[in-house]
């Protein structure tokens, strides 16, 4: 029995989660919630994040019932993310493993929401649709490891709707995705905007700037709804994402789809991809806002499977990253996915073996 | 251009379809085999997909289908090797395009060259040849949007010697000077071919230096390319 705390905290969720062997203990996690129109920085993220951690952390172990005794590593995300958030998160994550005794873990937050969702969901070798606030990526596992197929050559989809949501004031709470979600059903009208698909890629910087420019216009002339707009940019930007995902699973020949990431929730989105997935006679796999949504057990399920093959963290390379992407200089140590023999802690997503950090 | 009566109320392409031969079902055609005044061609049909929002879906498909020709008909003109389209039909978004015989994509070119064992160096030639016609067709402001080693097909010469290069698949395509546009375009290309044909990086080299050499406006657009490279790269991953 091997059992895992993970800490997250790389955007404004705070969760920690305890997973043993495959099974999620505890998951609790809070929001950093700002007023409508409003962004999240910094430096009161991580604020927030330092007012909020030792409470969840109480929480998860009171939840799975557990001391620190019984825990066997600590995982943490190593990156991405943002610069003070990470290392608030970290530097508890470092304390409790000193204090604990505690071998630590450094994961990367992206290869945590692909490793939760397969748990989860038991897909066996999807193409990965990956949305969220920070990432839009399409990722498949060819040639012994993960590869990034198609992805955003500007902004993520999710940063695209939360500054939407801020232009006409859409409140942050829960999420503003989850409120542009709502106003979307109530939408009746289909208000045309830029679609921009590169190859495998997408642009949403385009539409972004068009629907800023154009939404103050149209609503004050009555042309349509806050409700149309919502409707509108959602039918727009998941097709765009429907899209590269299936050119992916065209191009690998793949038969299951999964979507992890903040946006995944959205089910609006499922319901699309799940059309496409059907017309195509593949399968669509999705989580819950469980685990959609940053959360500490999804990277306590990386470092779960880190740990079991012995890759751990040392101290002193324990620090933070804003970008996570593979060197080519570091140790790679081939991911084996099928097989379940893999190591999704040297932020594993490689795009044609040329990178740096 | 022949025009086609509608019979039994269906548009008679979509008759004419059922007497082709299906030979591939892409993301968004399908591609037949057929007939057409007498020539064998290539029928490509862009369907209705489901999952988009009927308004967006009929803008999209029609879009392309025009853009592909377009595009098809401006690389012809300035000279380089596209199929030549036979007949349009925009009810069915159909396009009746000329079947390049006697040639493998250069993906499986590529493919095949590596498998048997043939040292990179083999393959510089094509490499040249392929900067070379890119270069052409964005000198004449084309874009082609979907770059891959599976959308240029290499016809097979006299006496196995390599012949002629042919792009194909234009559906993404449009008509820009912008070298930021033409830069995304290498970008797309760099990515499918560095995906798919692994240890090759030197190949696509000197693709770029062919291409860079072939047109005055290159070195704008090599720009761009280092650009959006680095976006990835430092593009802040939070959330």
């Amino acid at each position: 029995m091997t059992v895992v705390i993970g800490f997250e905290g790389s955007a404004n969720k705070i969760g920690i989660g305890i997973v043993r062997d495959g099974e999620v203990l505890s998951n609790p996690r809070r929001t950093y919630i700002t007023p409508p129109g409003q962004g999240f920085l910094p430096s009161e993220t991580a604020k927030h994040h330092r007012g909020a951690i030792l409470t969840v952390l109480r929480e998860a172990l009171d939840e799975a019932g557990l001391k620190p005794a019984d825990i066997d590593c600590v995982a943490f995300t190593k990156g991405p993310g943002m610069g003070a958030p990470l290392v608030t998160v970290a530097l508890v994550a470092r304390t409790v493993a000193q204090l604990w005794g505690k071998p630590l873990v450094g994961v990367n937050h992206c290869i945590g929401h692909i490793e939760m969702g397969r748990l989860i969901t038991g897909a066996n070798n999807p193409t990965v649709l990956y949305v969220s606030g920070g990432n839009t990526q399409v990722i498949a596992y060819s040639e012994r490891r993960y590869r990034i197929f198609g992805e955003t050559i500007d902004i993520a989809v999710g940063n695209c709707l939360d500054r939407f949501a801020r232009v006409i004031k859409i409140s942050n709470d829960p999420s503003p995705g989850y409120n542009i979600e709502q106003m979307a059903k109530k939408g009746k009208q289909y208000v045309e905007l830029p679609y921009t698909v590169k190859g495998m890629d997408v642009s949403f910087s385009g539409i972004l700037s068009y629907i800023e420019e154009a939404a103050h216009k149209m609503l004050s002339s009555g042309q349509c709804t806050a409700e149309d707009l919502c409707f509108s940019l959602q039918e727009t930007v998941f097709s765009m994402l429907v899209e590269i995902t299936e050119r992916a699973m065209a191009h690998c020949g793949s038969q299951e789809v999964l979507i992890v990431g903040g946006v995944g929730c959205n089910l609006r989105l499922q319901e699309m991809m799940g059309v496409m997935c059907e017309e195509r006679g593949a399968r669509l796999f999705a989580t819950d806002e469980r685990f959609c949504i940053d959360n500490g057990a999804m990277i306590a399920q990386a470092g779960w499977e880190m740990f079991r093959v012995g890759q751990t963290t040392e101290l002193s390379d324990s620090w933070i990253t804003q970008r996570y992407r593979t060197s080519p200089h570091s140790a790679v140590k081939n991911v084996h996915w099928p097989d379940q023999e893999h190591l999704p802690g040297d932020g594993c997503v490689c795009v044609n073996n040329q990178e740096g950090t | 251009m022949a025009h086609m009566e509608p019979v039994n109320n269906k548009p008679a392409v979509s008759q004419f379809l059922q007497q082709a031969v299906l030979i591939k079902q892409g993301a968004e055609a399908r591609v037949y085999r057929g007939r057409f005044l007498g020539k064998s061609a290539i029928i490509k049909e862009r369907f209705q997909k489901l999952y988009r929002h009927p308004a967006l879906d009929e803008k999209l498909t029609r879009r392309r289908t025009a853009q592909e020709v377009r595009s098809i008909l401006r690389c012809r003109k300035a000279g380089i090797d596209a199929p030549v389209i036979y007949f349009v039909d925009y009810t069915t978004n159909c396009i009746f395009l000329e079947e390049i015989i006697d040639s493998v994509t250069v993906r499986e070119h590529i493919a095949s060259a590596q498998a048997s064992g043939q040292s990179v160096e083999a393959l510089y030639g094509l490499a040249d040849t392929i900067g070379k016609i890119l270069a052409k067709m964005h000198d004449e402001d084309v874009v082609h949007g979907d770059l891959t080693t599976s959308n240029i097909l290499l016809v097979k010469g006299k006496e196995g010697r390599d012949g002629k290069l042919v792009l194909i698949d234009f559906g993404l395509s449009y008509i820009s000077a912008l070298p930021e546009d033409k830069g995304v375009d290498m970008y797309v290309l760099e990515k499918a071919f560095l995906s798919t044909h692994p240890n090759t990086e030197a190949l696509f080299e000197r693709l770029l230096k062919s291409y860079t050499a072939s047109s005055k406006k290159a070195p704008a657009v090599i720009k761009k390319l280092d650009e959006v490279r680095l976006r990835g790269r430092k593009r802040s991953m939070v959330g």
